[in-house]
């Protein structure tokens, strides 16, 4: 079996004030497989995303990042890590910084050592890849919250990462913007984490689903058996849109 | 042709012009007229509005509010202007700071009018301001806007729950909102910092590659100090006649 892009083993983790979030989450994620993290607010999903690239130094476990491990110590790996693990984060506002749309995407290769035509080309892959290639010298602020969110999944298609974790992709978006993000997510040949509470973007986008509760992993299978489970589900807090159903 | 020039040139003219002005005696009126004069023909060439130059300059008052009081007290020797008896010395220095300020306030309206916020930055990285500065500046620049509107929806909910502003009893409410928009702006600044250093951020923000620039164009954005400084001399010539 090949390396997975993601291994979690046995990660906890609790805030300096004492407040545990995570209880010992296991994970793993093969190459090229598209994970939907479910469930319920307050149940440690930011605070995993977080340790996943770094930012939160893991204090018990581990976390391998395509066979490398994540050590917030070890300065010029978890360099290395952050440009594996691509983040979108769920206010586009605090993603895009820069003053122009073509700056911010460059902002990644560039602290990566991209210069001059090399990044130029990266940025522009980037920025076509999601739709959004004429927009690249405007203001992010003048863009559509649609659109900002579609240049915040380019700032980290950039870096072209190992593996893509996006936190509420679907939140806030109008319902093209959010088909207009599946199209684009779905085109992407990348390893994909999906933090979502939007149960049919997840069914829609992911074959394979977790649901994180209290800090621990409490189901793992198909999307389509866990979203069928309508116990496991309430259990969980999650619920399917009225009218929706899955055959 | 103005907005084109590199913008580390034209800080660097709007500064000299400003130092030259600043180096003239009060008492040579006569240079002042002319600076005048050959700001209108920048003003006219840079195609900037008389209507925006003037707007725009009002927001010198409050600084020569205290200038034009200077006249009215003072010691020494007095002379009548109109119904007023105003002290000689505070009257030429009263002009002489509304006077010197004006120019100045509209070499900056020249400037900020003819460069975008952004390239004023750019020019001030090029010139060496410490690069921390730059960025602070650079991420108001880009945050205003989200703030802004921040605020602004929250004077929306604050009124439609029927709140109005009104005297000293709203303080303690305007307060409380300036407060609760500092945390929410603080805690956007955690999460913009946790982004950039998702993304690889060590210190330095990306830089724009520079180009050599031609010795014309030097010229070019140095006219203006040039002709402002040609006036100073021609003056001191004139005066010492």
């Amino acid at each position: 079996m090949n390396t997975p892009s993601l291994e979690i083993k046995e990660l906890a983790f609790a805030y300096p004030d004492g407040n545990q979030a995570l209880y010992g989450v296991n994970l793993s994620v093969q190459k090229g497989e598209r994970v939907a993290l479910l469930g319920p607010n307050g149940a440690g999903k930011t605070t995993l995303v977080m340790h996943m690239n770094g930012i939160h130094p893991t204090s018990h476990g581990s976390i391998h990042v395509a066979g490398q491990l994540v050590d917030a110590k070890n300065k010029e790996s978890i360099k290395e890590i952050r440009s594996k693990v691509g983040i979108v984060f769920q206010d586009p506002d605090d993603q895009l910084f820069m003053p122009t749309v073509a700056e911010d995407v460059a902002f990644g290769p560039y602290n990566m050592g991209l210069r001059g035509d090399e990044l130029n080309k990266v940025v522009e892959e980037a920025l076509e890849l999601v739709g959004m290639l004429d927009f690249r010298d405007r203001p992010p602020h003048h863009l559509s919250f649609g659109q900002r969110r579609r240049v915040a999944v380019a700032t980290v298609l950039a870096m072209k990462p190992e593996i893509l974790v996006l936190d509420e992709p679907s939140s806030n978006l109008d319902p093209a913007s959010r088909r207009e993000l599946a199209d684009i997510l779905r085109s992407l040949d990348i390893t994909m984490v999906m933090v979502t509470h939007d149960l049919p973007y997840a069914y829609e986008l992911c074959a394979r689903s977790v649901i994180l509760k209290g800090g621990v992993i409490v189901a793992d299978g198909s999307t389509h058996e866990i979203l069928t489970d309508s116990a496991l589900l309430a259990a969980n807090r999650l619920e399917l849109p009225v009218g929706f159903s899955i055959q | 042709m103005i907005h084109g020039l590199p913008s580390h040139l034209k800080i660097i003219a709007a500064l000299s012009f400003i130092l030259i002005v600043v180096a003239t005696p009060v008492t040579q009126w006569g240079a002042f007229i002319a600076y005048f004069l050959w700001l209108f023909v920048v003003v006219k060439v840079a195609q900037i509005p008389f209507g925006t130059l003037f707007k725009r300059a009002l927001i010198e008052i409050p600084f020569i509010f205290f200038a034009i009081l200077m006249p009215f007290f003072g010691s020494g020797e007095k002379i009548a202007v109109g119904p007023f008896d105003l002290y000689r010395e505070g009257l030429i220095a009263g002009s002489g700071i509304v006077v010197k300020g004006t120019l100045g306030v509209m070499t900056a309206i020249i400037l900020s009018t003819s460069t975008t916020a952004r390239e004023i930055l750019r020019g001030l990285e090029r010139l060496r301001l410490p690069v921390l500065m730059v960025q602070i500046a650079s991420f108001m620049l880009r945050y205003v806007n989200v703030v802004n509107d921040e605020m602004e929806r929250m004077k929306v909910a604050r009124e439609s729950r029927g709140f109005e502003a009104t005297g000293m009893k709203s303080w303690k409410v305007l307060a409380t909102a300036a407060g609760a928009l500092f945390i929410r702006s603080y805690e956007r600044g955690e999460r913009v910092h946790l982004s950039m250093l998702s993304r690889g951020y060590e210190g330095v923000l990306p830089q724009e590659e520079r180009m050599k620039i031609d010795a014309s164009v030097w010229l070019k954005a140095m006219v203006y100090p040039l002709v402002a400084a040609l006036i100073f001399i021609t003056q001191l010539l004139i005066g010492t006649i």
